[in-house]
């Protein structure tokens, strides 16, 4: 593109740029493939543009944290919390929302959950008060909890925070680790769900 | 057949561009003048195993000036028809990745494909100088018997900097003191057993050999309470102690590896430079020997200007000691003529500067 004023041609121009760009930080999502999303959506624009950018406007203004547990939702109880079912007196402990995710993606837990918000870490600031020990503290009395099942990390960090929180919570409940720590990151999602379910049903006593 | 690297390629590294090497599986000697890329080169092999290389340099520090673009180092090792395309490099930045066959790994996956044992200049004084240096020495040749050793390492390292700023920030939460402390305790135990059976294995491989190197008696010394029962209950009971000096006092990390010249009596650090040299060059091929019997292959050797303290008589036994061990032993030094004793069948590359970068060539 050459052109050196501002005219209104370039800055439209521009503006498809810039969208294109914010894509390409999106995990998964590289220039190019941006560059594509970005045209193919505005090829269906009605269809597929409009309604997507509502549902993001939406969801950025109604997304928060679960009052129970510290999933994402819209509502001020998540989906999990809320269905009674899944109050069968089992809590598992995960760091963040994404392994809370590739936990229900794998369909072989029952339970409730509870987000840590994070791992114990002096070097990185993590203290227990920013994580949400406390009220997994509560929860076990309130929600008549027999078992916590930790989900962590095997690195020291999901290790350290895993002995942690089941001296926390000794004597309240019956603490078990997964048979395998829980991959971290991007590796999540290559994670195939048998995985999750194999390490669930073999989980140990801490 | 022994473990070797059958192609090396640098980009980048250091003060080679663009460098090609095709290596045979014996030794291979590397000889030209000062400053023309020779250790650069070993250096580069050594980045084929777990850590920070011979340098113990930071990946921002290889990039070769003034281009400061990334650098990669790429591998072909073989064992047995057993080949691994190893590649590992840094952009400018960021840290070191590796990828064998094509795969992202995590860098400790190197130490089941390639282990490697090295000595170089600096190494002379290991045996006066502090224990740091002698712990690093043992621990890779501890790495060359138990790949898991970088993990344990790895993770009783990280555990204690988080204890050690637990300390420094007086933190009183015994219960991730005991958190942190039952992973040290675990790793570091992991720790102490490879680093034993490493000692173990060096003496008993230098009792049985026929060998022109004197040999060593080796000890693990150092405030490093053994089992991982000792360690819990000295990071328990340390933690007041600890707290006043703002750092882990006992432990692994403060482990020291003893030498005694066994035939005279005197420990290491009294013995003369070159006896000290003799000493680590036991030490090393002891390593080898034990490796070749319990894997049935030795590691690759990185042996820097090993020639500058050895008269004409030692450095011929060490050739023929590494040829009859099928070792790929990587060696440099200033002059062809130093590697005359070596057979026919070795590796030669002539190194020399070109025009503002390293050029290696067969020679
Ligand atoms: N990052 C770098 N970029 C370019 N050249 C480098 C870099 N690091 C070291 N060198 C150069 O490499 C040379 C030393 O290479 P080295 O392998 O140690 O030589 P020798 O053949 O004596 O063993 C020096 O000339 C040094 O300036
Ligand atoms: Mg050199
Ligand atoms: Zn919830």
């Amino acid at each position: 593109m050459t052109g050196f004023g501002h005219n209104s041609e370039d800055e439209a121009e521009g503006r498809i740029e810039a969208l294109a760009e914010m894509m390409a930080r999106l995990p998964g999502l590289g220039p190019r493939s941006a560059r594509r999303a970005v045209l193919h959506m505005l090829q269906r624009r009605d269809l597929l543009m409009t309604p997507l950018a509502d549902a993001m406007h939406d969801v950025a203004a109604a997304a928060r944290e679960c009052v129970q547990c510290g999933n994402l939702s819209t509502a001020e109880t998540c989906a999990i919390c809320r269905e009674e079912r899944r109050a069968n007196g089992e809590i598992c402990v995960v760091e963040d929302v994404a392994s809370l995710w590739a936990m229900e993606r794998a369909g072989a837990f029952r339970g409730r959950y509870h987000v840590l918000g994070g791992l114990l870490s002096a070097l990185d600031n993590v203290g227990p008060d920013d994580l949400r020990i406390p009220r997994l503290r509560g929860r076990i009395a309130d929600e008549g909890v027999r078992e916590v099942i930790l989900a962590l990390p095997a690195t020291v960090d999901g290790q350290t925070t895993a002995h942690y929180v089941a001296d926390a919570v000794e004597g309240s409940a019956t603490v078990s680790t997964l048979a395998q720590g829980v991959p971290v990151g991007g590796e999540l999602d290559y994670l195939d769900d048998g995985t999750i379910g194999a390490a669930l049903r073999a989980r140990r006593s801490l | 057949m022994a473990l070797a690297i059958e192609t090396l390629t640098l980009s980048h590294f250091r003060s080679h561009r663009a460098a090609e090497l095709s290596v045979g599986p014996g030794p291979v000697a590397i000889h030209g003048p000062n400053g023309s890329g020779k250790t650069n080169v070993l250096e580069a092999v050594s980045l084929l195993s777990p850590g920070r290389g011979l340098r113990r340099a930071g990946p921002g520090e290889i990039a070769r000036r003034p281009e400061g673009v990334g650098w990669r180092v790429g591998a072909v090792v073989g064992r047995h028809g057993d080949r691994h395309a190893i590649d590992t490099r840094a952009e400018p930045g960021a840290t070191r990745t590796v990828r064998v066959d094509d795969k992202a790994v995590p860098q400790v996956a190197l130490g089941r494909i390639a282990r490697i044992v090295w000595l170089v200049p600096a190494m002379d004084r290991l045996w006066t100088e502090g224990a740091e240096g002698r712990r690093r020495f043992l621990d890779r040749i501890a790495l060359s018997f138990e790949p898991t050793h970088a993990e344990a390492a790895l993770a009783y390292e990280k555990a204690m900097r988080e204890r050690n700023r637990l300390l420094k920030d007086g933190a009183d939460d015994p219960a991730w003191y005991a958190a942190l402390e039952r992973q040290m305790a675990r790793s570091g135990a992991a720790v102490q057993d490879n680093r034993l059976h490493a000692v173990r294995r060096l003496t008993e491989a230098q009792a049985g050999a026929v060998t022109a190197f004197p040999a060593a008696g080796l000890s693990l010394t150092g405030d490093d309470p053994p089992g991982e029962e000792a360690l819990a209950a000295a990071f328990r009971n340390g933690r007041r102690t600890d707290m006043y000096a703002g750092r882990t006092l006992a432990g692994p990390h403060r482990a020291d590896l003893a030498a005694l010249w066994a035939e005279k009596g005197v420990e290491a650090r009294l013995a003369s430079t070159g006896e000290q040299k003799a000493l680590l060059l036991s030490l090393v091929l002891a390593n080898a020997r034990a490796l070749a019997e319990d894997l049935g292959t030795p590691p690759i050797l990185l042996l820097d200007e090993v020639a500058a303290h050895l008269d004409a008589g030692r450095r011929a036994a060490l050739y023929a000691e590494i040829e009859a061990l099928g070792a790929q032993a990587w060696m440099t030094g200033t002059g062809a003529e130093l590697f005359e004793a070596l057979r026919e069948g070795a590796t030669r590359v002539a190194a020399s500067e070109d025009g503002g970068a390293s050029l290696l060539r067969a020679a």
